[in-house]
């Protein structure tokens, strides 16, 4: 893992990657928008508008995996001090953010023509609602403080406490919906997804991982440049204090 | 055509969706490329001054 | 054997030390009991005198704003100490940051969310709740405010050294508070209904548990971060 603690290193395997990365988020975009539109079946209730679905589940999926990343990379920051690992959850936070935003505006525009209304108070709106916050709370954390290492462990901190967090409220849903009885609750993996409306989710579900791929690996190496040009700022002022 | 626009009348919903996701997905892209590229000319114009120094 | 006596003295010392400064001119005591009171009372002047809407509501109302006066007076929890310098010394003395987190925690407790939970009731009157949620309110907000001041103590030692750090902070705690709210909600809901509160009531002593568990080490984690 030290190996990948070099950040020439990591430039080289991050362009390794990228070109293939580049090219199966085309071919499953690609795929995946085909199916979604002419090869797969309207529902036999949703009619038309389950095509949400196909963007609004991977959406939904990808603001998970993401804080998955953030929380594993705040995790070896913290305790094994990776250089590259503070810069990792930086990197994914935004790309996290902009997801789950996605999976709420979407999930709203598919529930207005399924339960009649853009919000629910299930315990699944809620926890990516909440997920939001977390992620805006970590961005804003990065900003707040002033010494960027400690601002970066700050933030490290924040995201392993929000890990136990989204357990805990998913694990609600269950209590909550059955003791509440809402009006509707729609069961996202109900019994069976039907085989042809399988593909074109797991395909646009493969685009925005492949997605993810690219995006992340060109954050990182920003974030790598911006730790470059911090230095360098620094041994410039020590180079000119000393050379008085 | 007209009958695949209008996705039997969700038309306002599905395109919406799909219009904001691929809009914000693209921005996002776009805005991590372009400051990708402005910090490697700054990493290239700050190594080229110090080699000029050195 | 010596380390340890003074390191229990350190601790009640600290408690005692936080209880008296909150309740004092200067302390957040006071003005979260005045928040939590004079918030509920507008209540009925905003959504009407009917007294069907208010004990609907009332459940949600008073966790909600017990909430909200929670996190008002939390902002202090850490700065008073750090910005004197004395939070250095203490998290140096043989408690240690997480035995300072421990200390302020309790006394925030004792002095500020706990009194919350026993003014509830009062307000309960205010809001016409009725009778049968009573005991499911104060039980509720009992099990509750601990989380409350163990959650808030991870935004303040996150915040310490950021200044006007307050609103930063309140955005990184509301998030965290939700499972406690849904819980606390849930089982006040579920007296007022006739049904058994006591599945709300475990799941909110188990996230009372782990904000045991999770705050503690989070806060003392955040202290030595922004002592270094």
């Amino acid at each position: 893992m030290h190996r990948f603690a070099n950040p020439a290193q990591f430039n080289r395997l991050a362009d390794a990657i990228l070109p293939w990365a580049k090219m199966a988020f085309v071919l499953l975009l690609g795929a995946g928008l085909y199916y979604a539109f002419f090869d797969s079946p309207p529902d036999y209730q949703q009619g038309e508008s389950v095509r949400v679905m196909y963007i609004h589940v991977p959406a939904a999926w990808m603001a998970m995996f993401t804080y998955m990343v953030m929380a594993i990379a705040s995790f070896t920051a913290l305790v094994w001090r990776h250089p590259l690992a503070l810069l990792a959850g930086r990197a994914a936070a935004p790309i996290g953010a902009v997801f789950t935003a996605l999976a709420l505006i979407t999930g709203m525009l598919w529930g207005k023509p399924m339960w009649g209304t853009y919000w629910v108070w299930d315990g699944r709106l809620t926890s990516v609602l909440v997920l939001l916050f977390l992620y805006l709370g970590y961005m804003a954390l990065w900003q707040a403080i002033d010494e960027e290492e400690k601002a970066g462990r700050a933030a490290s901190i924040l995201a392993l406490v929000g890990v136990v967090n989204i357990p805990i409220i998913k694990f609600s849903v269950d209590w909550w919906s059955t003791l509440h009885q809402p009006a509707s609750v729609m069961r996202l993996d109900g019994p069976t997804i039907d085989g042809s409306m399988l593909m074109p989710l797991l395909l646009m579900a493969g685009a925005y991982q492949a997605y993810f791929v690219v995006v992340f690996l060109w954050r990182m190496k920003l974030e790598i440049n911006r730790r470059k040009l911090a230095v360098a700022r620094q041994a410039a002022m020590h180079a000119s204090v000393g050379a008085e | 055509m007209a009958e695949f626009l209008n996705m039997g009348g969700y038309a306002s919903f599905v395109w919406t969706a799909y219009g904001l996701s691929a809009a914000a997905l693209i921005w996002l892209a776009m805005s991590s490329r372009k400051q990708l590229t402005e910090t490697d000319d700054a990493v290239d114009a700050a190594r080229a001054r110090r080699r000029g120094e050195g | 054997m010596s380390a340890q006596i003074s390191g229990a003295r350190v601790f009640l010392a600290l408690v005692r030390r936080d209880v008296r400064l909150a309740w004092s001119q200067g302390g957040g005591a006071l003005l979260a009991l005045g928040f939590f009171f004079v918030a509920v009372s507008m209540f009925p002047f905003g959504v009407g005198p009917a007294p069907q809407v208010l004990a609907r509501i009332a459940p949600g109302v008073i966790w909600v704003v017990a909430l909200l006066a929670a996190v008002i007076s939390l902002d202090r929890l850490y700065q008073a100490d750090y910005e004197d310098g004395s939070l250095d010394d203490l998290v140096l003395s043989p408690i240690g940051p997480m035995g300072v987190s421990a200390a302020k925690v309790l006394a925030h407790w004792l002095s500020t969310t706990l009194p919350l939970a026993l003014l509830a009731p009062a307000l309960g009157v205010l809001m016409n709740l009725p009778d049968q949620a009573y005991g499911a309110l104060i039980f509720s907000l009992l099990v509750g405010t601990p989380a409350l001041s163990l959650i808030g103590s991870v935004g303040a030692a996150l915040t310490v050294a950021v200044r006007r750090g307050g609103v930063l902070m309140l955005l990184l705690i509301l998030p965290l508070y939700v499972p406690t709210l849904i819980f606390g909600v849930g089982a006040v809901d579920a007296a007022m209904s006739l049904t058994d509160p006591a599945p709300h009531m475990a799941l909110l002593a188990a996230t009372t548990l782990i904000a045991l568990v999770v705050g503690l080490f989070a806060s003392s984690a955040a202290l030595k971060l922004a002592l270094e």
